[in-house]
């Protein structure tokens, strides 16, 4: 058991490694010549104009706000699924409650138009 | 010294390392990142102890979700770490946290050393776990039978949130009907 | 215990190297299908048939300068290639190759580690490989990268759920979460009964299928839902502040990203490295499960040539009105038919 847990440390720690190495390699080979006009932001070889960090729309944050709520009701049916076979029918009939308090909730947002974009 | 045991070291230093560095860097999404770390070292002490789903909801939920909301919310507000934070605490409030921080710490290892906790938890029992304790499947089996209600309950603060979410998402747009044509250049994203 | 940590670590290196090398073949393969598709060669000149494309991009990018920008985010500029690609391969660690074998006398698992709680493990994995995107598109300081990163990672989080609820029907059935159990549920005959076909959930989940294949396309932020980086409006989205190496990191991350949620649809759709003549032939398993996970990236690059770009608001209409609805309808009619 705990040999399965090491594979997947020795895994991260691969992973990390292959990129270090790859970075330093390429940081000892290649050319290094910048100049301010090189290092300007890319804005289609024109002069960058303004502050490139603008308020962008709120619907991003509702969209994460309602992505956490339904995350949660996804991690629930999870162990559901695991255990149904044990647990029947009756389990079945506490899971449709629960989806459709949230599907309701979905659906009030629908209607409400938190799920439209323009 | 044992696996477990160094794992079990390793993973505490980085979740402890973690919170601190969430509290005490200026760059708010430095400080997000440090939380993950933190976050995904107290899972590998979840699978530690066995608690499987925990560990995995740990990870699925808290980094993968939350923090996202965490991520958005700095983007939104576009928080860089160069804003004002105002004037730092004065040294008598200052001391009056250290000394509460104090009384945490005393209470928390006098609840551990008395054992007032019921079945202290020993390092590394994953291996030894009896009758798939913590496993998916045993935590599904209490989840749907003995706290059956506060699961339905669940459902019902879910719902609450997405109220306040529809909600939120009401306002800003009754207060945008006016800079509409200015934000739709600014927004477009 | 070092013996244990050294036989992890070559199996980890074998791994690796299979998918990154895997990565560097789906390039080729991708603009050879593409090429070939639009009527053109694909790149042929280096090697016969190109073969060689991959090995000379590889060592282009290595040798190329790389442009740092003068307002960028030091820290988090760097880290952010590493956190996309991290797990982007991570996936592999837990998805099982091949059928149980021995050589020299050991046995031998194809499978780096079966944990039981695997596919648990995968939506893990798939949850942190947000971070890399978004903390490039942060760090950048440029207007395509922020926005590219925005849209793809609410994009990202839109289709996740969909992503978990759609493999939810397959675990009623099989009541398990190991990725390894799966594989060999589906060994059995097709629903117990007719032995001519095997227990491929794919049979007992189409619906499951289908909304798994379109949330993993848009997961791994492909056409046609490849917001992110549509060329004609954002550059290249979240990486265009990027370059040498740095870049070449995010472009291995999305080809691993591909073929990992094609191992995973592999496996737990279409049975693994499941096949006939197994019992004569073990190691024939890997080549089946090859030429699943290939089947899957044909897909993805058919795709790629054939429909053109959603536009976003669409594409979060789609996921939140359409394939998630279906996902929770799937799991209860899937639940009532296990019932009954």
């Amino acid at each position: 058991m705990v040999a399965e847990y090491l594979s997947v440390l020795v895994f991260i720690f691969a992973g990390i490694g292959i990129v270090l190495f790859t970075f330093l390699l390429s940081k000892l080979i290649r050319p290094h010549n910048p100049y301010p006009k090189k290092n300007a932001n890319y804005e289609c070889a024109e002069e960058p104009v303004g502050s490139s960090w603008f308020k962008f729309n709120n619907r991003f944050y509702i969209f994460a706000l309602i992505f956490v709520i339904f995350d949660v009701e996804a991690i629930f049916l999870f162990p559901w699924a695991v255990a149904f076979g044990e647990l029947g029918l009756y389990a079945l009939i506490e899971m449709i409650i629960f989806i459709l308090i949230l599907f309701f909730g979905l659906f009030y947002a629908w209607r409400k138009g938190a799920l439209k974009w323009v | 010294m044992n696996l477990d045991f160094i794992i079990f070291i390793v993973s505490a230093l980085l979740a402890v390392s973690g919170a601190t560095l969430m509290i005490t860097l200026k760059n708010p999404v430095l400080a997000v990142m440090s939380m993950i770390v933190s976050l995904v070292a107290q899972a590998v002490l979840y699978i530690q102890l066995s608690a499987l789903f925990l560990g995995a909801v740990l990870i699925i939920v808290y980094s993968g979700a939350i923090m996202v909301l965490f991520l958005f919310v700095i983007m939104l507000l576009n928080l860089r770490g160069t804003e004002d934070l105002g004037e730092p605490s004065s040294p008598i409030k200052l001391s009056i946290k250290f000394i509460f921080g104090l009384i945490l710490f005393v209470e928390t290892v006098f609840i551990i050393k008395t054992g007032f906790m019921p079945g202290t938890v020993e390092v590394g029992v994953m291996a030894e776990a009896a009758n798939g304790f913590g496993s998916v499947k045993e935590v599904s089996k209490l989840l749907f039978t003995k706290y059956l209600y506060p699961f339905e309950l669940t459902s019902v603060l879910l719902l609450a949130a997405i109220v306040g979410a529809v909600v939120m998402s009401k306002r800003d747009d009754d207060s945008e009907d006016e800079n509409k044509i200015e934000d739709n250049k600014e927004v477009q994203s | 215990m070092l013996e244990m940590i050294l036989f992890a670590s070559i199996k980890v290196v074998v791994v690796v190297a299979a998918v990154l090398t895997g990565c560097a073949y789906s390039t080729l393969l991708e603009r050879k299908v593409v090429g070939h598709m639009q009527h053109r060669m694909g790149p042929n000149t280096a090697g016969p048939y190109g073969l060689l494309t991959p090995l000379a991009d590889g060592l282009k990018l290595i040798f190329k300068e790389e442009i740092k920008p003068a307002n960028i985010e030091p820290i988090t500029y760097m880290l952010a290639p590493m956190i996309s690609f991290v797990p982007a391969i991570l996936t592999f660690a837990v998805i099982p190759f091949g059928k149980d074998n021995t050589f020299f006398g050991h046995d031998f698992t194809l499978v780096l580690s079966d944990l039981n709680v695997g596919v648990l493990f995968v939506f893990a994995v798939t949850s942190l490989g947000i971070y890399g995107i978004v903390l490039a598109g942060w760090s950048s300081g440029s207007k395509y990268s922020i926005m590219g990163a925005v849209r793809s990672s609410a994009q990202m989080i839109s289709y996740e759920v969909g992503y978990g609820l759609s493999i939810v029907g397959v675990l009623i059935i099989a009541n398990t979460l190991s990725l390894r159990e799966l594989v060999e549920l589906q060994m059995l005959p097709l629903w117990g009964t007719v032995s001519f076909l095997p227990n491929w959930f794919i049979f007992s989940q189409p619906l499951g299928f289908i909304l798994f294949l379109t949330c993993a396309i848009a997961e791994t932020n492909r056409a046609p839902f490849d917001m992110p980086e549509a060329e004609s409006e954002l550059v290249a989205g979240y990486h265009t502040e990027y370059s040498s190496m740095k870049f070449s990191m995010f472009f291995i991350a999305e080809y691993a990203n591909m073929i990992a949620v094609s191992a995973v649809g592999a496996t737990i759709f279409l049975g693994g490295w499941h096949g006939p003549f197994l019992d004569t032939m073990p190691m024939l398993s890997v080549l089946y499960f090859v030429l699943k996970v290939f089947c899957f990236m044909f897909f993805y690059i058919w795709l790629r040539a054939t429909f053109p770009r959603f536009r976003y608001d669409q594409l979060m209409a789609f996921g939140w009105k359409v394939l998630f609805p279906l996902a929770l309808l799937n799991t209860i009619v899937t639940a009532f038919f296990v019932i009954l």
